[in-house]
């Protein structure tokens, strides 16, 4: 399945690197990332294809990351976002 | 590449504005259950239910996980047990109650939270076993924990079964007496309909239509406060506006709504049957149907002009998730039950909100007097009258109505009752001081509407 991460909280070094480490080590490719300031705070959305990894375990390790370094780490399903925002 | 600000917008909706999908509800038909024997019938009850439902939970769960969408409520809703009883040999209460406990052992095995379908359509008149079925209301909804029951009473081409009224004033009565340690609790689960639909996903009134298949997966969606947001931002605009806002969140909320249950269907192999486009509070504070209203401009709930409200945000919220969902049914509107609405608890304690002003609120939206807490001593024969007002409605406007109230023993008006969870918290509301006993020991049935010469 196809997955939309979606990284929310103040700047810092390396939140790219620790999110992409978590993605790395469970095998989950990296398919698309952008990354912007938005209302003042660091926003990221990767699309990434979680391939044959457990959602549930990436999402628990996410959730040390965020809770380590102060972010909102939320792991859905693409066409969560697809059958709200398209026709 | 999905746009930046449609995925903050998504997630906002979820961890901000409490949007969630309120219940799975899975339908199971119980007609191959059906014979002379009560012990042969539960255990054929509680296999089929636990066979079907089996991994219900599991798969609500793993979509949750997948998809990032809360899922509050996973239920069962069967065929009105009444069939049942109808089919054994010498039935008897004991019968119907042994019935409720088998619901009750399923839903605990299978994990739901709640079972609807301890139900009786007597619209037009009562056959032995729904008779009966009526009499162990009380008994059944007591002695178990996760049975819902409801008895339709009225319907716009039959008229409203005025003895059925009756008896449900006196059910209703005495299921808050033999609950009387958890303030009438079994009220809670017990709604008396008229108009009641087959495919209700929500409980306490869900049950499997006659109309309906062998198991079908019903979806109701929520999102009071996702609502409330967007009419945060129109603040000022004219109602066009804001009607264009409303359709367009009931829209991305629907679709949402149709995504889990399609998901669902597939993983559960069970027929997709419709999503339930309601808009249903919890008592969590920006989860209020009340507080929409009041962002429009109503200063508390139930002030003049909170009925004309609540119609443009019902018609709204119907028109936004119609284009959303392939099939739509169930109760379909805004909720208003008292207990479970902060914005509603905060209006009935202040004065704000009354029993006539909610009565009249029910004429515009889904579905009726819900959840709302009486002063103890209130007659049988009163809430036999509030039943068959509401009933009224439902037949001449050809919509379904309910009554879910709750005489709370020992409890007086000023007082508040606690029932805890998504249930929430009921201030005790006023009722007339004026009896109508020799209205309902009339008896017999209100004759069916004309459905011309409309004014």
């Amino acid at each position: 399945m196809k997955a939309v991460i979606t990284v929310v909280g103040n700047d810092c070094v390396g939140i790219i690197a620790a999110v992409s480490g978590v993605l790395s080590e469970n095998k989950v490719n990296i398919l698309d990332i952008s990354q912007t300031i938005m209302q003042d705070m660091f926003t990221m959305i990767m699309l990434v294809d979680m391939g044959g990894a457990d959602v549930k375990k990436v999402s628990d390790k996410l959730q040390e990351t965020a809770k380590q370094m102060g972010l909102s780490i939320h792991v859905q399903n693409e066409e969560l976002f697809n059958s709200m925002h398209r026709i | 590449m999905l746009n930046p600000f449609e995925i903050r917008e998504t997630i906002d909706m979820i961890s901000k504005e409490n949007l969630d999908i309120r219940t799975i509800t899975m339908g199971i038909s119980l007609k191959s259950c059906a014979g002379p024997d009560i012990d042969t019938v539960c255990g054929k009850v509680y296999d089929k239910i636990t066979t079907l439902a089996k991994s219900l939970v599991k798969t609500g769960e793993d979509i949750e996980i997948q998809y990032g969408i809360p899922i509050i409520n996973k239920r069962i809703s069967v065929t009105p047990i009444a069939t049942l009883i109808d089919a054994l040999e010498n039935p008897t209460t004991e019968d119907c109650v042994k019935l409720a406990k088998t619901l009750d052992r399923a839903a605990k095995t299978t994990g739901v939270n709640f079972i609807g379908g301890y139900s009786a359509l007597v619209h037009k008149g009562c056959t032995r076993g729904e008779d009966l079925l009526i009499e162990s209301i009380p008994e059944a909804l007591a002695s178990t924990e996760l049975v819902c029951s409801s008895v339709n009473v009225g319907s716009t081409r039959a008229g409203i079964n005025m003895d059925a009224v009756r008896r449900m004033g006196e059910v209703v009565k005495k299921a808050a007496e033999l609950t009387a340690d958890t303030q009438g609790f079994a009220c809670a689960k017990l709604v008396v309909f008229c108009n009641a639909v087959e495919d209700n996903p929500f409980m306490a009134g869900a049950f499997h239509g006659e109309g309906e298949g062998e198991s079908v997966i019903n979806v109701g969606v929520s999102g009071p406060g996702v609502v409330k947001s967007a009419l945060e931002k129109v603040k000022g605009e004219p109602f066009g506006v804001v009607a264009e806002t409303i359709k367009k969140t009931a829209f991305k909320i629907t679709r949402m709504g149709q995504l889990v249950a399609n998901e669902a269907s597939k993983r559960l192999g069970v027929p997709f049957g419709i999503v339930d486009l309601s808009l249903a509070p919890t008592p969590a504070v920006g989860d209020s149907v009340a507080y929409i209203l009041e962002e429009m401009g109503i200063e508390k709930c139930g002030a003049h002009g909170t009925t004309a409200a609540l119609a443009l945000l019902n018609d709204a919220v119907k028109k936004g998730g119609v284009m959303a969902s392939s099939y739509v049914g169930g109760l379909s509107g805004a909720f208003i039950p008292v207990s479970e609405d902060a914005g509603m608890i905060d209006a009935a304690k202040c004065g704000s909100l009354s029993l006539e002003k909610l009565e009249a609120m029910t004429c515009v939206c889904s579905v009726g007097l819900d959840m709302i807490v009486l002063p103890g001593d209130t007659s049988a024969a009163t809430i036999a009258a509030i039943i068959a007002d509401e009933a009224a409605i439902g037949m001449v406007n050809s919509k379904t109505t309910a009554v879910r109230v709750i005489p709370a023993p020992n409890k007086k008006v000023g007082d508040t009752v606690e029932f805890g969870g998504l249930l929430g918290t009921g201030p005790v509301m006023r009722v007339s001081d004026y009896g109508s006993g020799e209205f309902i020991a009339r008896g017999g049935r209100i004759p069916a509407p004309l459905q011309s010469l409309k004014n």
